[in-house]
């Protein structure tokens, strides 16, 4: 069980590769948003992954609800920002 | 009971490498956030429900289901708020018409 744990990881983190190439190379910058926060997804599963292999999820559970509110406050001040400066374009 | 773990965690991470084809090969932003936040919040949904169910019914369940509530409501908010500034700062798809 172990090592299936470990090929769901490897395979979490090879994804976490394909998101970053749309973060670096996004042709817009709603592209590198969108990129960030699919890899913040990923980032809580993977937490979890990694405390389920260990042993200790009651410990890495706390640290992904907050990193899941970060990513959520986050992500919704830079969108109100980008939509406030599009406007100001017109 | 460590079955149906396997199986979910294996049809959540069809459904997130199918997510990262789709961001690879989309032409422009409104359908690589198609792509990716669906498939996003539902391969999550699956992970992390396969992960609380290998944990057993314990306490730990309800605070893995937790996450899981969260991630499935957070996904579409930050997504629609993100494509609503693409598209009133100017971004069209692609297909329709200049107005």
């Amino acid at each position: 069980m172990n090592s299936f744990f470990f090929f769901v990881l490897t395979t979490l983190i090879a994804l976490m590769l394909v998101y970053l190439y749309r973060v670096v190379r996004g042709p817009s910058i709603y592209d590198r948003v969108l990129g960030l926060n699919g890899i913040s997804t990923k980032a809580i599963v993977v937490l979890l992954v990694i405390g389920t292999m260990f042993e200790r999820v009651d410990m890495f559970v706390d640290i992904s609800t907050g990193y899941a509110l970060l990513n959520l406050v986050g992500a919704l001040a830079i969108a109100k920002f980008l939509e406030e400066q599009g406007a100001q374009e017109k | 009971m460590t079955w149906l773990a396997i199986f979910l965690i294996v049809v959540g991470l069809f459904f997130l490498v199918v997510g990262s084809i789709g961001i690879l090969r989309f032409p422009d932003v409104f359908s690589r956030a198609h792509a990716l936040s669906l498939t996003d919040s539902l391969g999550a949904v699956f992970v992390l429900a396969g992960l609380a169910v290998y944990e057993g019914f314990t306490f730990n369940f309800l605070r893995i289901f937790v996450v899981l509530l969260l991630i499935y409501l957070m996904n579409p908010v930050i997504s629609h708020a993100t494509l609503r500034a693409a598209y009133r700062s100017g971004l069209r798809p692609t297909g329709e018409k200049d107005k």
